[in-house]
C-alpha cells in the first residue's frame, strides 16, 4: 500500500526495459532500420520534419524507428536535439518560383503558364486497401498506383519537360493589382526565431507563420475546416499548391556572397481569399500562406487557411471563430506542448487532491451541521435530503 | 550513408542558453514576482513535466552544488526520480534526499518542512504561471492587468467562494502578492505551504517551460496570501499526526487502507519522515542490533511497528 503509491528507481528501468521489448516486436521479424522509413514512410517524415523544425529526413527517421511510430513523440526528440545546435544565422528567402515543381495545381484557372502538373499525389486514387502485390502495375488493377511498375519511371516525370519558369500564381494576379501585394515589413527585419526567442503576443506575421508551420497538422486542419463552416468565413480559393525541390542559400559573413548550400523539399500553398477595399482602396483578393517541409499538402493547405483566418485584424474583419483569435490558435497549436501537458495530469497529484479533500470534507460537515439545525427547526420536513455541497469547486 | 554524431553539452543546454537563462532570472529577481518571458527550450522531457523547473536548475547548478528532486514532497517519486537521474548523467550531479544538505531543490508542489536556509535555491516547476489566468485567458490582458496592478477580478474571485461555501475555497496554488507588488502564482503547493514563503531566507526560483516564464522570489522578501479582513488566509489544518513518524503540523497524504473508508494519514516529505523517525528509532535499535541504514530500513521498521512508533513519537511533537 504505502510503498507501493511510491514509484522508484527499479521500477522505472524495468517499465523502460518492457518498452524496448514490446518496440521491437517479434524477434523473427527483422528489425525496422531507418532509411527505410526515410524512403518508405516519407510523408509520415515530412511530418516529423515540420512539426520538429528541422530539415534534416536521416534524424527525423530516426525519431521514428526511436519513437516506435509515435508522431508526437518523434517530434519531441528531434526538437530536443535541434535546440542544442548552433544557430548560424537566416538564409536566403527561397525561390519557389525559380525551380521546377514536381507537383503544380491550381484550383482557380484552367491553364496558367508552366502548366498544372499532378505529381506524387493521393488524389484520384481509389481509397481502396489492398495486397502489397509487388507485381502489380501502376494505375491498373484497382487503380491505386502506390507501386511504381519501374522504379525509374517516377523521378523521370519530374525532370523538366515542363516550362522550366513557373510563376507564382500570385504573381499572375498581383500583375493586375487583383491580389494584395506581399511586401516585407518595414525595414526588412530579420525574421525573429520563435525557438530562440519569448514569445510575446501579439506576434508578427512572420512569427505566427512560424508557429504555424510547427503546429499540429491535425490542430490547424480542424481550424482551416471550421473557417470553411462559418467560423470565421474567409472564401478561399487554391490559388496554387506546389510541391517540388528548392535550393537553400546562404550568405556566408566570409564571402558576402550567397552561397547554395543544400536543396530541400518544400510544399507551398497559396491560398486566395475574399476581397477587401473601401474607399480609398479598390477591392483586391487577399492571400494566405502555407509551407511546409517535404510532402506535406494537408500542412501547407491548412495553414494557409488559418494565416488567412488570424489576419482578422488587418482586414477589419470582426472576429467571430476560434480560428481567427490569435492567442486561442497560437498557444494550442503546438501538439508537443498540448501533449506534454495533457499527459502530465498521470503524474501524482496527490498533494493538491489532499488539499482539496480537506476541503470538500469541511464544506460537508458544515453543511451537514447545517442541516441537522434545519432538521431541528422544521420538524423533520427535510429527510432524506441529500448532504452534498451543491456545487462543485 | 554517414549519419552525423549526437552529442550534448555539459548540462545538457548549450552556454548560450544558460546565459540568456540566466539575465531572465536576474531580471526575475530584481522584480519580484514579475513574470519574466524567456526562449523556453526544448528539454529531455515533455512539456507540463518539469521542463521549466529542469532548465533553471540547468542553469543555476555548478559543480559545487547538490542536488535534491522531489515531487509532492516525495524524493522517489517516479518524475522527481527521472530528473534527478538526468542531472546525474548529464552535469554529474551530486545528489541527495536530505533537505538540509541540499544548495538546490527542483520542486513539484512542495515546499520542504524541514526550514530552509540561506544560500540555498528552490527550482519550482510552474505548470500555468499566471495567477489571473482562469479568471481572463488572454495574455495581452494579463499583462495590461499586472502593469496596472489591476487586481480587483482575484478578490472578485475570492468573494464568490465565500459567497458560495462561506470559505475561501482554493487549496493550492493560493495567489500571493510578492514585495507589496505584483500577484503571483506560487505554483501548485498546497496553501499550506505559502506562509514559509514570506520572508523565506532561501532564494526561490519559478519556471514554467511550456508557458515560457520565469519568476522568482529573492530571499527575505514580504509573500502576503491574500485574504480579507473577516475572511482571513488559512492555510490547511490536519486534526493527526504522521501514523509513520509522528510529526504535527506537517502536510499529510492520505493513504487508503481499504474499501470501507479506513485510510491512514503520513507526511507527504519524506525526507522529513524518514528522518524524524530514524531519529530516535535508530538509537532503540542500535541498543538491541547493530543500527540498519537509514534509508534501507525507515520505511519498512517504521511500517511494521507503526503503532509503536507512533504512541513513542507523539511527546516528542506535540
Amino acid at each position: 500500500m504505502y510503498v507501493a503509491v511510491k514509484g522508484g528507481e527499479r521500477a522505472i528501468a524495468a517499465a523502460h526495459e518492457l518498452l524496448a521489448r514490446r518496440g521491437r516486436g517479434d524477434r523473427a521479424v527483422p528489425a525496422l532500420e531507418s532509411d527505410q522509413v526515410r524512403d518508405q514512410l516519407g510523408v509520415l517524415v515530412s511530418r516529423v520534419m515540420n512539426e520538429g523544425s528541422l530539415y534534416d529526413p536521416d534524424l527525423a527517421a530516426r525519431a521514428i524507428v526511436q519513437a516506435q511510430g509515435d508522431a508526437l513523440e518523434a517530434v519531441t526528440l528531434l526538437r530536443t536535439y535541434r535546440t542544442t545546435l548552433p544557430r548560424y544565422g537566416a538564409t536566403v528567402a527561397l525561390d519557389t518560383a525559380g525551380l521546377p515543381s514536381e507537383r503544380r495545381v491550381s484550383a482557380t484557372f484552367k491553364d496558367l503558364p508552366g502548366g498544372q502538373q499532378l505529381g506524387a499525389t493521393f488524389d484520384y486514387t481509389h481509397r481502396l486497401l489492398t495486397d502489397a502485390a509487388d507485381d502489380e502495375p501502376a494505375g491498373e488493377g484497382l487503380g491505386t498506383g502506390l507501386r511504381p511498375a519501374r522504379p525509374a519511371e517516377a523521378p523521370a516525370a519530374a525532370d523538366g519537360h515542363l516550362d522550366a519558369r513557373m510563376p507564382r500564381i500570385s504573381d499572375l494576379l498581383g500583375a493586375e493589382a487583383l491580389l494584395e501585394e506581399h511586401v516585407p515589413s518595414p525595414g526588412d527585419p530579420e525574421p525573429a526565431d520563435l525557438t530562440r526567442e519569448p514569445t510575446i503576443f501579439p506576434m508578427s506575421r512572420a512569427e505566427r507563420l512560424q508557429a504555424l508551420a510547427r503546429g499540429d497538422e491535425g490542430f490547424l486542419l480542424s481550424l482551416g475546416y471550421s473557417t470553411q463552416r462559418g467560423y470565421g468565413r474567409t472564401h478561399p480559393f487554391v490559388g496554387e499548391v506546389r510541391v517540388g525541390e528548392v535550393e537553400v542559400e546562404f550568405v556566408a559573413p566570409e564571402t558576402g556572397e550567397a552561397l547554395p548550400i543544400g536543396r530541400i523539399e518544400v510544399t507551398e500553398c497559396q491560398m486566395v481569399n475574399q476581397f477587401v477595399g473601401d474607399a480609398v482602396t479598390p477591392p483586391q483578393f487577399t492571400r494566405g500562406y502555407g509551407l511546409a517541409f517535404g510532402r506535406a499538402e494537408r500542412k501547407a493547405m491548412s495553414m494557409s487557411l488559418v494565416d488567412r483566418a488570424l489576419r482578422a485584424d488587418e482586414f477589419g474583419e470582426r472576429r467571430v471563430g476560434p480560428a481567427q483569435d490569435e492567442e486561442f490558435v497560437l498557444a494550442h497549436s503546438d501538439a508537443v506542448e498540448a501533449t506534454g501537458f495533457v499527459e502530465h495530469l498521470k503524474l501524482p497529484h496527490y498533494v493538491d487532491f489532499q488539499a482539496e479533500l480537506v476541503l470538500i470534507r469541511q464544506l460537508r460537515a458544515v453543511h451537514r451541521q447545517r442541516d441537522r439545525a434545519g432538521h431541528e427547526t422544521t420538524a423533520g420536513d427535510r429527510v432524506g435530503q441529500s448532504d452534498s455541497i451543491g456545487g462543485t469547486p | 550513408m554517414t549519419l552525423p554524431r549526437i552529442e550534448y553539452n555539459h548540462a545538457y543546454l548549450d552556454e548560450q542558453t544558460k546565459r540568456t537563462i540566466r539575465r531572465a532570472l536576474l531580471k526575475a529577481v530584481a522584480i519580484p514576482g514579475f513574470q519574466v518571458p524567456f526562449a523556453s527550450r526544448e528539454v529531455p522531457m515533455p512539456r507540463g513535466w518539469g521542463t521549466g523547473g529542469v532548465q533553471v536548475t540547468a542553469a543555476v547548478i555548478g559543480a559545487g552544488d547538490t542536488l535534491k528532486v522531489i515531487d509532492q514532497g516525495a524524493d522517489d517519486t517516479t518524475n522527481a526520480v527521472s530528473i534527478r537521474r538526468f542531472f546525474e548523467r548529464v552535469a554529474g550531479a551530486a545528489t541527495t534526499t536530505d533537505t538540509g544538505e541540499a544548495t538546490v531543490i527542483q520542486t513539484r508542489h512542495r515546499i520542504p518542512e524541514t526550514p530552509l536556509a540561506e544560500g540555498q535555491i528552490m527550482v519550482y516547476q510552474v505548470p500555468i504561471p499566471e495567477p489571473l489566468r482562469f479568471l481572463e485567458p488572454r495574455e495581452t490582458e494579463t499583462r495590461r492587468m499586472h502593469a496596472l496592478q489591476d487586481y480587483g477580478l482575484i478578490y472578485v474571485k475570492l468573494y464568490e467562494d465565500i459567497a458560495r461555501f462561506g470559505r475561501i475555497a482554493t487549496t493550492y496554488a493560493y495567489p500571493v502578492i510578492v514585495n507589496g507588488r505584483y500577484l503571483m502564482d506560487p505554483s501548485p503547493t498546497p496553501s499550506f505551504d505559502n506562509p514559509k514563503l514570506h520572508r523565506s531566507p532561501a532564494l526561490h526560483l519559478y519556471g514554467a517551460g511550456r508557458e515560457k516564464r520565469i519568476y522568482a522570489v529573492p530571499p527575505y522578501t514580504d509573500v502576503e496570501s491574500l485574504g480579507f479582513e473577516d475572511h482571513p488566509f488559512e492555510p490547511q489544518r490536519f486534526s493527526q499526526p504522521c501514523a509513520i513518524c509522528g510529526s504535527t503540523g506537517v502536510y499529510l497524504d492520505e493513504v487508503v487502507l481499504d474499501d470501507r473508508g479506513g485510510a491512514m494519514y503520513v507526511c507527504s516529505d519524506t525526507d522529513h519522515c524518514e528522518r524524524t523517525a530514524a531519529a530516535p528509532a535508530a538509537a532503540a535499535a542500535a541498543a538491541a542490533e547493530r543500527a540498519p541504514s537509514r534509508r534501507a530500513g525507515a520505511y519498512e521498521r517504521a511500517h511494521s511497528t507503526r503503532m509503536h512508533t507512533f504512541d513513542e513519537q507523539e511527546g516528542a511533537h506535540a
